[in-house]
C-alpha cells in the first residue's frame, strides 16, 4: 500500500482544482443531508422555544404506554434475533455443507424474503390468521367446531414469526458464504486428528463461522429494533405498539401538529438510544475476532452425507420455503382477485375488478409514478454522490476524511422513523424558511440520506481495486486530471456505479417506514398507498396493488441479475 | 525384513463433471510403500497425486481397487469397505497449514489427544514433547495468527506427530513457504522421521524437493504412473520423455535415421556420432542434460555458438543443431565467443519417440479441470 502523501490525487487536493471542489462539496452536502436532521432531533428533544427543557422528554419517556412500547420493541427484537439466527444457521449448514439435493434452487428461494418488504408478508399472514376473520382461522373453526380463533397473528408471537421469516436470511447468507469460503482442510485436518463428523461441526466448523453468525445476528437485532412495517400491520388493531409504530401513531394522532412531532422526537431519542446500544455491541463483537479462514487451494468441501435423514430434511426445508415464501405471495395474489374481502377463495368469486379499480384510481397511479420518480432520482443522485465521496475519502484523503466516511454511513444506522422526523424538523421552514413538507422533495431528501451509504460503499470497494497507478499512467501520457478521471477511473468503476444504483433503486421502490411519516396529499408512494388502502378497509385493492409491486420488484431483480451476469462475461 | 506399510492395489478414481464428462483422475495405481520409507508422489497439477493421497487419507472414495494401511484394509471397493479418516490413525499436514485459528497453539496440538480422551497429565507431557521436537516450546499460549508461516507449518507438524502415527501424509507442505525456509523444514521433517520412524508419503510438484527428501518416488502424469524408482535412477534412467523432462533441465534433439546414421532433423549434411539402439524408429528424439553435452574446439558434431548467457554458477550456450537451437551448460572456465565455431559431443542419450501432440492437448485439458 502506498502512503497518502504520495498519491497524486492527494497532492492535487491541496490546490483548489477539481479535487478541492469535490472535497468541499462532499462536506457541504453531507452537512445538509445528514448533520442538520440529526442536530434538529437532538435540539428539539431537549430545547423548547430556545430554552433547555427536560419536561417533555421525561414525560414522554416515563409514560406507561411508551415504556410498554419499548418493552415490546426489545422483546420482539431479541426473540427475532434468537429464532432468526437458529433458523438461518440451520439452513446455512444444510445448504452449505450437506448433500441435500436441489441446493441451487432452494438457495434462490431462501433469498426471496430479501426482495420483498416484510409488510407484504404481514398483510398476507393477517389475511390468514387475524382473529375470527382470517381465512385459515375460519376454516379451522368451522372444521373443528371451535368457539375461538385457534391462532392469533395479531400478537407479539405473530409479529415475531413474520419478522423472523424475513430477517433470517441475514444470518443465512452470511454463514453460507463463510462456509463456502472456508478452507476445507481446516475440517479435514480435524478428521485426521481423530474427530468424528459431529465433533468436527461443534469443535471446528461452528467456532470458525462464529464471527459470521454474530455479524448476521446483530444485523437482525438492529433491523428488528427499527422495524416499522410488520408491527404496524399486525399490532395496531390490538393496540400492540413498538417504538417506531408508537412514534408514527403519536404524529398521526396529532394530525401533523408540532406538538405531536415534538413528542415523536422525544420518543425517537429513546429508540436511537436502544439502537445505539445494539450498535456498540455490534462494533465490539465484530472487532473482537474474525479469523482468516480463506486460504489454500480452492477445493470443494467434503459434503456431509445425510443418509436416512436426507429426505425428511429436504421435506422440512421445502415446507419452510412453502410457508415463508410461497404462502404469503400466493395469498396476496388470491386476495387481489377476490371480489370482496371475506368471500371464500373459490373460482366464482374471482375477478379482475380490483386491478381495474387500482389502475383507474389516480391516487394509486400517482403513487406508482411517485415511487418510480423518487427511486430513480435517489438512485442516480446517490450513485454520483457516492462515487464523489468515495473518491474524496479513498484518493484525495483530505483532513477529516474519517468524519466524511462516518457521516455518509451513519444515517443507515438511524431508524427510518427517526430519520423521517429529523427531515420534517429540518425542512418545515426551520432552516432559511425552506419548506419541503408535504412535497415529494422531502421524501427524496430522506431517501438520499438513508441510501447514500449503499452507493458509497459500493464505489469505495471498487475504487480500492483500481490501483492509483492507472490514473498516474494516464497523467504521464499527458492527460489532465479531469481527463484521467473521465477516461480512466470512471469507466473502471462503472460496474460498481450501476450496481450502486440498483442497490438504492430496489429498496426505495418498496420503502414504507420513512415515506409513511413524510407523505402529503400528492406525494404518496407505492408503499404508503398499499398501507393506506389496507387501513381504509379496501383490503383486496391493497392486495392487488401489492401484487403489482411484487411483479415490478421481480422484473427489476431480473434486470439486475441479467446486468451483473453480463458483466461477468465481459 | 521390511514390511509394506501402505499398499495400493488397482486403485482407480473417476470423476464426472458437467463440463468434461468422465475423467479418470487416477488410473489403476499399484504401489507398495515400505515401513519407514520416505516416498514421494511427483507430477504436474492434474496428474492424480493429490487425489491418490486423499484416497489414502479417506477423504475420497475409490472407484475401483483397494488400499491397505499397516496391514489393515481401509478401503476395498468390491466389498464396500470404507474406514473414515478419523479411524485410520494417520498424521497429515496440508499445504495451507490448516491450523485452527480459534485455538491457541497448545490446543491445536492437544486436539488429537483430547479427541482420544487421553488423560490430562499425559496430554500436557506429550504436547510439550511434540512442541519441543518442532522447536515451538514456549509458544503454547500464542494464537496461530501471531506466528509466521514457517511456525504455523511447525504447529501442523507437531499436531501430526503428537499421536505418534505410523504413516504421515504430507500434501505439498512446503509450497507455501519461502525457498530458504523450505530447505530448513525439509531437514526438520527428515529429522523427525529419523526420531519417530514413521513412513512418509510426500506429495509435491517440485522435482528438486522430491529428489532431496525421498527414498523412492513415483512420477505420474495424467492419472497414470509413469515410473517408480529411487531419485538417482529416475534421473539417470528415465523411461520416458516426460520423466526425463520433469526431473531436471533437459535438452531434446529431434533426429532422423538415414543409412544407419543419425542426422539432426532438417540437416542431412553432417551426422551425429552416437550409437543407435535396437528398435529405433526413423524419427526419434534423443534426450540428454544440458550439462552432459561436451563442448569442444574441433571434435564431434561441428557447429557454431549462437548465443552465450552468463548465469550465476555456469555459462549457458545455445548452438545450432539442424533446425534446432540446443542448450548446453558448462562451467565458467569453458569460454567460447558468440559466433565461434565449436563441436559438441553427446554420450549415451535417452531415445524416445517423437512428441505426441494429442497427449499434450490432453494434459492442457486436464490442467484446466
Amino acid at each position: 500500500m502506498r502512503k497518502a502523501s504520495s498519491d497524486i490525487a492527494a497532492m492535487e487536493g491541496r490546490r483548489l482544482g477539481l479535487d478541492g471542489i469535490m472535497t468541499i462539496l462532499s462536506f457541504i452536502l453531507l452537512f445538509i443531508i445528514v448533520v442538520i436532521p440529526i442536530f434538529m432531533i437532538v435540539y428539539n428533544a431537549f430545547f423548547y422555544q430556545g430554552k433547555f427543557d427536560l419536561t417533555l422528554f421525561s414525560s414522554v419517556i416515563f409514560d406507561k404506554e411508551n415504556l410498554k412500547a419499548m418493552g415490546n420493541t426489545i422483546i420482539i427484537a431479541v426473540a427475532v434475533t434468537i429464532f432468526g439466527t437458529i433458523m438461518g444457521l440451520f439452513y446455512a449448514w444444510l445448504l452449505g455443507r450437506s448433500d441435500i439435493p436441489a441446493k441451487g434452487f432452494m438457495r434462490a428461494l431462501f433469498t426471496i424474503p430479501y426482495m420483498f418488504p416484510p409488510f407484504f408478508g404481514a398483510m398476507a399472514w393477517d389475511l390468514l390468521f387475524s382473529g375470527r376473520a382470517g381465512y385459515i382461522n375460519r376454516w379451522l373453526m368451522s372444521t373443528f367446531h371451535l368457539r375461538t380463533a385457534p391462532v392469533n397473528i395479531n400478537s407479539l408471537g405473530g409479529i415475531i414469526f413474520v419478522e423472523c421469516s424475513y430477517y433470517f436470511p441475514f444470518v443465512f447468507m452470511q454463514v453460507v458464504s463463510a462456509l463456502e469460503r472456508m478452507d476445507p482442510t481446516l475440517e479435514e485436518s480435524a478428521r485426521i486428528a481423530g474427530a468424528r463428523q459431529s465433533q468436527v461441526i461443534w469443535k471446528i466448523t461452528l467456532p470458525l463461522v462464529k464471527p459470521a453468525i454474530s455479524a448476521g445476528a446483530l444485523l437482525i437485532l438492529i433491523s428488528s429494533l427499527a422495524h416499522f412495517g410488520v408491527p404496524s400491520i399486525l399490532g395496531f388493531s390490538k393496540n400492540i405498539y413498538t417504538l417506531p409504530t408508537m412514534i408514527y401513531a403519536l404524529i398521526n394522532k396529532s394530525g401533523g401538529s408540532f406538538d405531536g412531532i415534538r413528542q415523536g422526537t422525544a420518543l425517537s431519542i429513546l429508540l436511537v438510544a436502544v439502537v445505539a446500544i445494539a450498535l456498540v455491541i455490534q462494533k465490539k463483537v465484530l472487532s473482537s475476532g474474525s479469523y482468516d479462514i480463506i486460504k489454500g487451494k480452492s477445493m470443494r468441501p467434503t459434503l456431509i452425507k445425510l443418509r436416512g435423514a436426507k429426505y425428511p430434511l429436504l421435506f422440512l426445508a421445502c415446507l419452510t420455503l412453502l410457508i415463508i415464501v410461497i404462502v404469503p405471495l400466493v395469498m396476496i395474489f388470491l386476495v387481489a382477485l377476490v371480489k370482496a374481502y371475506g368471500l371464500p377463495l373459490v373460482w366464482k368469486n374471482f375477478s379482475f375488478s380490483n386491478y381495474q379499480k387500482v389502475f383507474a384510481s389516480t391516487a394509486t397511479m400517482d403513487s406508482i409514478k411517485n415511487s418510480l420518480l423518487l427511486s430513480i432520482t435517489a438512485g442516480i443522485v446517490c450513485m454520483f454522490l457516492g462515487v464523489m465521496i468515495a473518491y474524496v475519502v479513498n484518493r484525495i484523503k483530505p483532513k477529516g476524511k474519517n468524519v466524511l466516511e462516518i457521516l455518509s454511513i451513519l444515517p443507515y444506522s438511524i431508524p427510518g422513523t427517526v430519520l423521517a422526523i429529523g427531515v420534517i424538523l429540518s425542512w418545515s421552514g426551520a432552516i432559511f424558511k425552506i419548506t419541503l413538507y408535504n412535497t415529494i422533495w422531502i421524501i427524496l431528501v430522506a431517501y438520499m440520506a438513508r441510501y447514500l451509504s449503499f452507493s458509497m460503499k459500493s464505489a469505495s470497494a471498487s475504487l480500492q481495486q483500481v490501483n492509483s497507478s492507472l490514473e498516474e499512467a494516464s497523467r504521464a501520457c499527458g492527460a489532465t486530471h479531469t481527463e484521467s478521471l473521465r477516461d480512466i477511473t470512471l469507466p473502471l468503476i462503472k460496474p460498481a456505479m450501476v450496481s450502486g444504483f440498483f442497490l438504492i433503486f430496489l429498496p426505495a421502490m418498496r420503502e414504507l417506514t420513512t415515506s409513511i411519516l413524510l407523505y402529503g396529499p400528492y406525494s404518496r408512494t407505492l408503499g404508503v398507498q398499499i398501507f393506506a388502502l389496507r387501513d381504509a378497509g379496501m383490503i383486496p385493492q391493497a392486495a392487488a396493488l401489492a401484487s403489482v409491486a411484487i411483479v415490478l420488484i421481480i422484473i427489476c431483480n431480473a434486470i439486475v441479475t441479467w446486468i451483473t451476469k453480463d458483466r461477468k462475461g465481459a | 525384513m521390511e514390511k509394506n506399510q501402505v499398499v495400493l492395489r488397482h486403485v482407480t478414481k473417476r470423476f464426472t463433471t458437467r463440463t468434461m464428462g468422465t475423467v479418470t483422475a487416477v488410473d489403476d495405481f499399484n504401489l507398495e510403500i515400505k515401513e519407514g520409507e520416505c516416498f514421494s508422489f511427483l507430477g504436474p497439477s492434474g496428474c492424480g497425486k493429490t487425489t491418490t493421497l486423499r484416497m489414502i487419507a479417506g477423504f475420497e472414495d475409490l472407484s475401483e481397487g483397494e488400499i491397505e494401511l499397516c496391514g489393515r484394509p481401509v478401503s476395498i471397493k468390491s466389498k464396500n469397505l470404507y474406514i473414515p479418516p478419523e479411524e485410520r490413525d494417520l498424521g497429515m499436514v496440508f499445504q495451507a497449514f490448516a491450523v485452527w485459528p480459534h485455538m491457541n497453539i497448545f490446543d491445536n496440538v492437544a486436539f488429537p489427544l483430547k479427541i482420544r480422551k487421553t488423560p490430562k497429565r499425559e496430554i500436557e507431557a506429550r504436547v510439550k514433547e511434540a512442541l519441543k521436537h518442532c522447536s515451538l516450546d514456549g509458544l503454547e499460549k500464542l494464537y496461530p495468527s501471531e506466528l509466521s508461516g514457517g511456525q504455523q507449518q511447525r504447529i501442523a507438524l507437531a499436531r501430526a506427530i503428537v499421536t505418534n502415527p505410523k504413516v504421515m501424509l504430507l500434501d505439498e507442505p512446503l509450497s507455501n513457504l519461502d525457498p530458504k525456509l523450505r530447505e530448513t523444514m525439509r531437514f526438520e521433517i527428515k529429522e523427525l522421521q529419523r526420531q519417530f520412524g514413521f513412513t512418509i508419503i510426500f506429495v509435491t510438484h517440485d522435482q528438486s524437493e522430491a529428489m532431496a527428501i525421498s527414498d523412492r518416488m513415483m512420477v505420474c502424469d495424467m492419472g497414470k504412473i509413469m515410473q517408480i524408482d529411487t531419485p538417482e535412477n529416475l534421473y539417470r534412467k528415465p523411461n520416458s520423455r516426460f520423466v526425463h523432462n520433469f526431473l531436471g533441465e533437459s535438452t531434446f534433439i529431434n533426429i532422423v535415421l538415414k543409412d544407419g546414421k543419425v542426422f539432426p532433423k532438417g540437416d542431412n549434411s553432417q551426422a551425429i556420432d552416437i550409437e543407435i539402439p535396437a528398435g529405433a524408429e526413423q524419427e526419434m528424439v534423443i534426450a540428454t542434460r544440458p550439462n552432459a553435452i561436451k563442448l569442444t574446439k574441433n571434435s564431434g558434431f561441428m557447429t557454431h555458438i549462437e548465443k552465450r548467457i552468463f548465469l550465476t554458477d555456469k555459462t549457458e550456450y545455445l548452438v545450432q543443431v539442424g533446425e534446432q537451437l540446443v542448450k548446453i551448460q558448462t562451467p565458467h572456465r569453458v569460454v567460447f565467443a558468440p559466433g565461434e565455431t565449436c563441436g559438441i559431443e553427446i554420450t549415451s542419450p535417452g531415445w524416445y519417440p517423437p512428441e505426441d501432440k494429442e497427449a499434450e492437448a490432453e494434459r492442457a485439458r486436464r490442467q484446466r479441470f
